[in-house]
């Protein structure tokens, strides 16, 4: 079934004249129809313009024509991420009519590299959640198993990937939300470092944190993927002028002679068992195909309780500062009842959001009011300094360091809805890579007794994704 | 750190945000109760360790400073929920 190839192995036989982009995205249009109903991966499908956009290409491609490094692929984008002319809702009813006059630079990318746009998938409302229970557009469910949550935020593009309602899909990770959702869904998840990838046209939810990354089948479709939309934008000033490598060049170098380091306090009590077991499984094919392994000590960024308070102070407090453009005034819903201005703000914005984004605004606004600035954010923020620091030292002692992504499997849906701490605590492994900034990828290992799929985390030094993609490779190879 | 119900209100109002007493009642134990799994921060020692702001060090960039047209202008307007002419239109700001 063509739904089921790799970008890279699709590529090939479009190039051959084996496969046709057409053929390509009617599979997975196919794949759409079939699961859609159950998956609900998606909150806008344009299937009219994938199919033109698919011909459009064959037909360039016939009379020679030298076309882009995704020619004919069908991807998913996220819908966080802004697409001219279409419907961008960030899984949100403030934005549910909300046309994006713009491209997003990561969109831009993708199209100019001859990508052929399926749609925009679901996710948690404004990116905050991790299992994409939180969407004004209903819940999607894992493909593997769909009892389960795909997890989040950006649980429709992982499981539009695994249910092959896809070939590429484009997510957001500000706290772990395209490694954590990749992980149960059995794909591979890419968090960049931050400032690789541009995040103009990314709806914003904490700045500091936010970064666009890939959910692809394997590991070198996200080095592909990677390469497509990282470098420097003009239009975003934290993005990072530094050369972008062909990251496949060097995908099947191993990790022979490299460090791969253990910190102690990944294993602690909390991990599920086959988890455990899967990572030390991984750390052990790492050894046998020629890296060494180091222990390391991360004594506040492996520590679960700190990253996770440092994390949802920062975001929170980000969060509530970028979403106080959602006033009804320039764009997204207002409120069809006001008396005056201010009545228009407030009733625009608690008829718009959800129950968990007026959580966070909450929390944030209150870390940061006056006589509590110093005691929630100012401390965040140091400690935040102290993490960076850990990951710093730790490199200096290893080239990669092996984690879990998540504690557990992909859990039942409604399982944590009730409990926001116990759901913020499936981002103990996750969050601190993004307050040091550092690159991490997901990488599907092994599956569960009961078949729900287990993937391990390897994280690099900041812009060194080449190495993270080698490592990556090789646990693909071995699991 | 307990949170009341008036300090709920309070925050609700610097974020304009209208609540339901439901959400109230809701909001005051939920704050409460992830506002003390943040006060752990406090086992750590930070003193004298500065504050970060961004993760990664970066260096403010200049260009020259050239006026570009956005080609979008229509379609951005077009997103206002009330627009007059070339402006957004709002209830009443003064009686």
């Amino acid at each position: 079934m063509p739904s089921e190839l790799t970008a890279h192995a699709a590529l090939d036989l479009l190039v051959a004249g084996d496969l046709t982009s057409v053929d390509l995205t009617r599979s997975i249009l196919a794949r759409i129809d079939a699961s859609e109903a159950q998956i609900n991966a998606y909150i806008s499908l344009d299937p009219e313009r994938a199919l033109s956009v698919a011909a459009d290409v064959d037909r360039r491609r016939q009379s020679g024509e030298v076309l882009g490094p995704l020619a004919g692929i069908p991807l998913a984008i996220k819908d966080v991420l802004c697409v001219r002319g279409g419907r961008t809702t960030c899984g949100s009813a403030i934005l549910s009519d909300y046309v994006a006059p713009y491209d997003a630079t990561a969109v831009a990318r993708v199209l100019q590299a001859d990508a052929v746009l399926l749609g925009k998938t679901n996710m948690d409302e404004f990116a905050m959640g991790s299992s994409t229970e939180n969407s004004h557009f209903g819940p999607t469910r894992n493909p593997v198993d769909p009892t389960r949550v795909p997890g989040g935020s950006s649980g429709g593009s992982a499981a539009a990937v695994a249910a092959g309602e896809a070939t590429l899909a484009l997510g957001s990770d500000t706290g772990g939300s395209v490694r954590q959702p990749a992980s149960y869904c059995g794909v591979v998840g890419l968090k960049p470092t931050y400032g690789r990838v541009s995040r103009y046209g990314l709806i914003a939810y904490a700045s500091s944190l936010d970064q666009v990354g890939p959910l692809t089948r394997d590991v070198e479709d996200a080095a592909l993927l990677l390469g497509v939309v990282a470098g420097h934008d003009a239009r975003d000033a934290t993005s990072v002028d530094c050369p972008v490598p062909d990251y496949r060049a060097k995908l099947n170098d191993g990790v022979e002679g490299l460090k791969v380091g253990l910190a102690r306090e990944f294993f602690a009590e909390g991990l599920d068992p086959e988890i455990r077991s899967a990572i030390e499984a991984a750390a052990e094919q790492m050894r046998l195909a020629g890296a060494e392994l180091v222990d390391v000590s991360l004594p506040v960024a492996g520590h679960p309780e700190y990253c996770v308070a440092c994390y949802y102070v920062i975001a929170m407090a980000e969060a509530s500062a970028n979403l106080s453009r959602y006033d009804g005034v320039k764009f997204g819903h207002r409120t069809a009842d006001a008396d005056g201005l201010q009545q228009m703000y407030h009733r625009s914005r608690s008829e718009g959001f959800g129950a968990e984004v007026k959580r966070r605004i909450m929390l944030g606004t209150y870390v940061l009011s006056a006589g509590y600035y110093d005691a929630y954010y100012r401390k965040a923020q140091q400690a935040r300094t102290l993490i960076r620091q850990d990951f710093d030292r730790a490199f200096t002692q290893c080239d990669l360091l092996l984690s879990p992504v998540s504690p557990t499997t992909a859990f039942r849906l409604g399982e944590q809805v009730d409990d926001p701490l116990t759901m913020y605590l499936n981002d103990i492994y996750t969050v601190s890579v993004n307050l040091a900034g550092i690159p991490g990828i997901s990488v599907p290992v092994t599956t569960a007794a009961d078949g729900l799929p287990i993937g391990a985390q390897l994280l690099a030094r900041p812009f060194e994704e080449e190495v993270l993609l080698r490592g990556a490779r090789v646990l693909e190879q071995s699991s | 750190m307990s949170v009341t119900v008036e300090d709920v209100r309070r925050v609700a109002a610097l974020a304009r945000l209208d609540l339901s007493p439901d959400e109230e009642i809701q909001l005051t134990d939920e704050l409460s109760r992830i506002l003390q799994y943040m006060e752990k921060l406090n086992e750590l020692d930070t003193d004298g360790v500065s504050p970060s702001a961004h993760p990664i060090p970066v260096a403010g960039r200049f260009r020259a400073d050239e006026s570009e047209i956005f080609s979008g202008l229509d379609e951005l307007l077009a997103q206002a929920p009330d627009r007059r002419d070339g402006y957004f239109r709002v209830p009443r700001v003064i009686d």
